[in-house]
């Protein structure tokens, strides 16, 4: 399989086209745009055999996915930013529903001021709504995210957000390998939905009941306890990934681990962000400066165990946000943190770069590297 | 109208509706009109909360409840993924909703269905006010009446806006299939769903359902003033093809004034305490008329 020099939002609708989802559902915004153009395009030249209905908003493209995932057929859709706050009661919905949508969030900054750039604030913000989030760091991965994305929803009945950076990631150009659909198949084979969990006039069944607080709870904590346990299908699923693909993410599918095996300072990130991170990390390491990186990849459900074991070992810990829970601290911050809780007594300090489409510089990062030691533990933005 | 066991309709007793709820018995000849072969969208709202009770439901064809203003995306959803299936020649998709979800909070995306002319028939269940959280105005409630976010008093008639007009909404979209009914002619929903599902392209049947307690009215009212209202001229029964107006239900030649239906409901009694409400009759009276006129009522 050869490499080919791909725009990230053209490598995602190449990706979705191979994958055949057989409604495919959307409405522009920026950076999403291209992908969704890139759909449209490819079912009018008859490259695709999906249903693509252009909608009237977000709002609506999320529920179509719904209503079509209902009806027992794979279903897609793209977003960003507005969009995806605007599909966030959809998206609730679609999880409590327990939909194996899958959706790609072009992640971007959230109005007011309104910006079109990249950060992280708005899928980060519903991280509560019963997804599964992950991110990728390039646009391979992102790519390799939406083939095991796939099948890790359909596998759980849970729906899947694959994050990618807005323009860092989708309007990049970059060496990718888009797998064929012959061997997308042997991973990922047709989707077979439950029979008794779908829209069938030969098998009438209701779907989202109104549930009284004599059953609401126990349903909610069901939800909570299989995206808990989602962690060990996407470590299996990672490891199926190795065999079919000869690749896979990070080490286990949840996180990656970069020269962290002796390093005294660890940073914590995810996303686009983590490649500079790795240079910086490179030019201290020549210095000998013991640092490494610690990249998250599932964000929900989040590796609390696999995080713990490996910043045990770090004496300061700094966590590289594109977000923040306004007043506190950076959103992964605050996971890290609980994470921690309890078992890792060294500072956590929370960082917050590149909101808005910041550049965010080697600079940066060792400015950050050189505030680690400091004894202060407020959060601290860093724009240059 | 031929007995039917009551377990051989499409939607079961057991729910927990009002007793005598205009909206149930127009639900049930509008399902048992499509048939089994028939997916249904719901949006939130009476109809929803009533019939589908976890873990029961009272539904015999597959229905979905996602959200209050979305069933017609929902709808759409549904559509496209029997197309894909190769059955939607073959299962009709209905979509229903009340008031609040048609004419207010789901208004953009019944525009977005219509644009498309998915191949969907949405019901649309009046009760002329919010009725599943307390009786609070929408977008559909007469001009004047009581409602918990409209109240009569020192400073007000009641209802300051209008009626919405769904059906010339409708029709803007160029709706091939257009029809309005009220739960007082339940043999009139029956034809009406039937014909609706002749055409191929969005369908759209507005039919007016009395509510007991948003009303004020007793439990054995709720197609007596079905029928009234159509025979005032204030709920005027149609039907369009095309954008042509193909049949009207006909006032009686002694119609009865306007406030032979308004004293009928607590929602309009202020009206009948002073002048100023008289005047408001009126102008009610006036709506009657112009329905006559615009839509051939006579």
């Amino acid at each position: 399989m050869a490499k080919q020099i791909l725009e990230g939002s053209h490598a995602v609708a190449e990706i979705v086209r191979r994958i055949k989802p057989a409604v495919v559902s959307a409405y522009p915004i920026t950076p999403q745009t291209h992908i969704v153009e890139d759909l449209a395009k490819m079912k009018a030249e008859g490259l695709a055999d999906f249903e693509y209905v252009n909608t009237e908003s977000e709002f609506a493209a999320a529920s179509v996915v719904l209503g079509a995932s209902a009806t027992g057929v794979r279903t897609y859709t793209a977003t960003s930013s507005q969009g995806l706050l605007l599909m966030t009661e959809v998206l609730f919905n679609i999880a409590g529903l327990r939909l194996p949508v899958v959706i790609t969030c072009a992640n971007r900054a959230v109005s007011s001021p309104i910006n079109i750039w990249n950060d992280q604030q708005d899928s980060v913000t519903i991280r509560d709504a019963g997804w599964i989030q992950l991110y990728g760091e390039t646009n391979q991965e992102v790519v390799d995210l939406h083939i095991l994305g796939f099948k890790l929803a359909e596998s759980l009945m849970l729906p899947v957000m694959i994050n990618m950076d807005g323009f860092a990631l989708t309007h990049t150009y970059e060496p990718v390998e888009i797998p064929s659909e012959n061997l997308i198949r042997k991973y990922l084979p047709n989707y077979n939905p439950p029979k008794d969990f779908i829209l069938d006039v030969n098998n009438p069944r209701s779907l989202g009941t109104f549930a009284t607080p004599d059953r609401y709870m126990e349903i909610r904590q069901e939800l909570f306890e299989d995206v808990a346990l989602a962690k060990k299908e996407i470590v299996k699923l990672n490891s199926e990934f190795q065999k079919v693909f000869g690749r896979g993410l990070g080490e286990d599918g949840l996180v990656e681990q970069y020269k962290t095996k002796d390093a005294e300072i660890i940073l914590v990130a995810m996303g686009s962000v983590c490649g500079t991170i790795k240079e910086v990390v490179d030019k201290l390491r020549n210095k000998n400066q013991k640092v490494g990186l610690l990249k998250i990849i599932s964000f929900r459900p989040f590796p609390d165990d696999e995080v713990c074991v490996i910043l045990s070992k770090a004496k300061y810990i700094g966590v590289v946000d594109k977000s923040i829970s306004i007043g506190t601290e950076g959103i992964l911050a605050s996971d890290i943190k609980r994470a921690c809780y309890g078992k890792i007594n060294e500072p956590i300090k929370s960082f917050v770069v590149g909101l808005g489409g910041r550049d965010v510089t080697e600079k940066m990062i060792g400015k950050i590297v050189d505030l680690m030691k400091a004894k202060d533990n407020k959060t601290q933005f860093i724009g240059s | 109208m031929k007995y039917i066991n009551p377990f051989e309709h499409l939607l079961n007793p057991g729910h927990t509706a009002c007793p005598g709820c205009g909206q149930l018995i127009a639900a049930r000849q509008v399902i048992d009109a499509c048939g089994k072969n028939t997916i249904i969208a719901n949006a939130t709202g009476c109809l929803e909360v009533t019939t589908s009770r976890h873990p029961t439901s009272s539904w015999k064809v597959p229905w979905i409840h996602s959200l209050f203003e979305n069933p017609s995306a929902v709808g759409t959803g549904i559509l496209a993924a029997l197309k894909q299936k190769g059955l939607d020649k073959k299962v009709n998709v209905l979509v229903q909703g009340g008031d609040g979800s048609t004419f207010d909070i789901g208004l953009g995306l019944i525009s977005g269905m219509w644009e498309r002319g998915d191949n969907i028939l949405y019901v649309c269940y009046d009760t002329e006010v919010y009725s599943n959280t307390g009786y609070q105005a929408s977008g559909a409630t007469p001009h004047d009446a009581f409602t918990r976010t409209s109240w009569p008093g020192k400073k007000s008639l009641g209802n300051a806006f209008f009626k919405k007009n769904m059906v010339e909404i409708a029709l803007a979209h160029k709706v091939p299939y257009v029809a309005t009914s009220t739960s007082g002619y339940l043999e009139d929903i029956k034809r009406k769903v039937k014909k609706a599902l002749e055409f191929t392209g969005s369908k759209f049947i507005h039919i007016l359902t009395p509510c007991i307690p948003g009303w004020g009215i007793n439990d054995n009212q709720a197609i007596e003033l079905g029928k009234l209202a159509q025979k005032t001229g204030f709920f005027p029964v149609i039907e369009f093809v095309n954008g042509e107006l193909v049949n009207a239900m006909k006032v009686p030649q002694a119609k009865p004034k306007v406030e032979e239906y308004l004293k009928q409901h607590i929602r309009f009694k202020h009206l009948f305490a002073d002048l100023q409400g008289k005047e408001q009759i009126a102008v009610l009276q006036k709506i009657c008329e112009d329905n006559i006129r615009i839509y051939n009522l006579k």
